[in-house]
């Protein structure tokens, strides 16, 4: 299953939208959730303690005490992707956001007609009927994206990280793919673990220093190797073809 | 090629910056938008030229991935939200309102019917009244006292209407939203719910209290089972646009449907919530009258026929006089 789509824009050039996997889509509603299930327990907790307020349904205080919970809780998801235009902080974490089937930021509409739907997404239990839909559709969209003509794509928000750095190593006399792999091993470099730093990082500069020490590279450090891969990115010489 | 990107990885940068400040702001000023339009156009350039000149590169991708934020800005519809009220109420809820007149008097047929048999079944066959109340409820009711009595000892009016406008919302929009089943679902609710209502009035009939209830219900009771069958009619909108599909795929369709019925529905939820206040503040009060009760619902009844037909935002019609002078 293509996980692109191109889109026409008025330019003539193409957009090409990343679509977001049921994966993306469920981490982000698991950070969604603990979210608004934070915030509706935390305003129970003060309007118990703090406020002194009765937490029974059928008492005067039901309306200042269990009713701002249940406003966070249900209507979360409604109220923050239509001020933040798509986006919810767990589709923040998770990189993603909504768009409509021509790439652009969907209506108020079509973002409430979305949340309506979750109703039957849900069903009949932990979105259930959602996410096999999302496995089914070719967009892997549930039924709420259908019927508002939503989509949800990768926000690569580091995308734009690594064009600033590309100015800052635009200097260095490596090629353009050994620059970009280098750059993209250091900015990943938080994430690896210690065997697939070393092996990465060892087998880059192997390469890159031709007759190299390779006996010398594994005796290297974790810090070592990064500090050789950095030295090399900062490197300035003739500028290299291609 | 190198060259190239050198000397572009300024602009880049400098557009990287600014599409960041542009997607946190809720307003953009003249020039901003017309800079990003411009820078737009460019980025449509520079990204056509990487993808010739370095296709598979973490450069192409993290142009297109900017190209595509800058897409959705530029493309953001302008906030307008007492306009968007306003064409909602003279156009959108009309309209579609107008278009499901047909399918409204279907749903209020099948309400009625399902009404009738469920009282045909009650009178007929006393015993199941199991099926359609609480055990509470029907001792009650044996006992000579309708479940409404004494409500407001027991909860406050204001927490009531609160949870009565959840639960009737959370129906109409369930109503809506069974559509997907090629209407199924929505046909089941509407006919429950109809069941369910003559079913318990023939119950309350035998046991002489079917004035009281009808007492109870008359000030809200016109909108709400109103809103059951207008609620009913988009849904069964979004299956027929499933089943004989007016677009080019059942999907396209589906979605003309859904945004074209959504606003009847939204206006549901607002008289809804009328519904609800007027259950919690009105209904259960002895203190109101039959008459009183029978005027608030005949007149809620009534704002929400003119609502839905858009006689009470509808635009003035120019003057023919001034037109003729000018």
């Amino acid at each position: 299953m293509d996980e692109r789509i191109s889109v026409q824009s008025v330019t003539g050039v193409d957009l090409t939208l990343n679509i977001a996997g049921p994966g993306n889509r469920s981490y982000a509603f698991l950070i969604d959730w603990h979210v608004r299930l934070l915030l509706g327990g935390a305003w129970l907790i003060i309007a118990a303690y703090a406020l002194k307020l009765s937490l029974s349904a059928r008492s005067h205080d039901a309306l200042l005490s269990l009713l701002p919970a249940a406003i966070v809780y249900f209507l979360y998801h409604p109220i923050l992707e239509v001020t933040m235009r798509g986006r919810t902080p767990g589709k923040r974490m998770a990189g993603i956001r909504i768009v409509n089937r021509n790439g652009g930021t969907p209506s108020t509409a079509a973002l409430l007609i979305r949340n309506l739907f979750r109703l039957i997404d849900s069903l009949p239990t932990l979105y259930v009927i959602g996410l096999v839909t999302c496995f089914l559709t070719a967009n892997r969209v549930r039924i709420g994206d259908m019927a508002a003509g939503t989509l949800l794509v990768v926000d690569d928000a580091a995308a734009g990280e690594s064009l600033i750095r590309l100015e800052a190593l635009a200097g260095s006399h490596l090629p353009l793919d050994t620059l970009e792999l280098a750059d993209q091993i250091l900015e990943r470099w938080p994430t690896l673990g210690s065997d697939s730093r070393r092996s990465i990082a060892g087998s880059l500069l192997r390469h890159l220093e031709r007759g190299g020490d390779a006996a010398g590279l594994a005796k290297l450090s974790e810090a070592e190797l990064r500090a050789r891969l950095q030295a090399l990115l900062d490197a300035r010489g003739p500028p290299a073809s291609g | 090629m190198r060259a190239w990107i050198i000397g572009r990885a300024a602009k880049w940068r400098g557009l990287v910056q600014s599409v960041a400040t542009l997607r946190l702001q809720r307003h953009a000023t003249l020039e901003q938008a017309l800079n990003a339009v411009e820078s737009y156009r460019g980025l449509a350039r520079d990204l056509a030229t990487a993808r010739r000149l370095v296709p598979n590169s973490r450069t192409t991708a993290a142009l297109e991935s900017l190209y595509a934020q800058l897409h959705a800005l530029i493309s953001r519809k302008p906030r307008g939200a007492t306009a968007g009220l306003l064409d909602l109420l003279r156009t959108d809820i009309p309209q579609a309102a107008h278009e499901l007149r047909a399918r409204i008097a279907g749903m209020a047929l099948l309400m009625s019917i399902s009404a009738g048999a469920g009282g045909w079944l009650i009178t007929t066959l006393p015993t199941l009244i199991g099926l359609f109340a609480a055990e509470p409820m029907i001792a009650r009711v044996e006992q000579g006292h309708l479940w409404t009595e004494g409500i407001l000892n027991i909860t406050p009016s204001s927490v009531m209407s609160v949870g009565i406008l959840a639960n009737n919302i959370v129906v109409s929009v369930l109503a809506f939203c069974a559509g997907i089943f090629f209407g199924l679902g929505t046909f089941y609710l509407v006919a429950l719910n109809g069941l369910m209502l003559g079913a318990i009035f023939a119950f309350v009939h035998q046991h002489g209290l079917a004035a009281a209830l009808f007492t109870f219900i008359i000030a809200h009771g016109p909108v709400e089972l109103s809103v059951i069958c207008v609620a009913g009619a988009t849904g069964v909108a979004l299956g027929e646009s499933i089943i004989r599909p007016t677009l080019g795929t059942r999907r396209d369709s589906f979605q003309a449907c859904t945004h074209r019925v959504a606003p009847l529905l939204l206006l549901c939820a607002a008289l809804l919530v009328g519904c609800g206040f007027i259950e919690g503040f009105v209904s259960p009060d002895p203190r109101f009258p039959l008459i009183s009760r029978i005027v608030i619902g005949v007149s809620y009844w009534t704002v929400m026929v003119i609502l839905m037909s858009g006689g009470l935002f509808r635009r003035s019609a120019p003057d023919s006089n001034s037109l003729a002078e000018t």
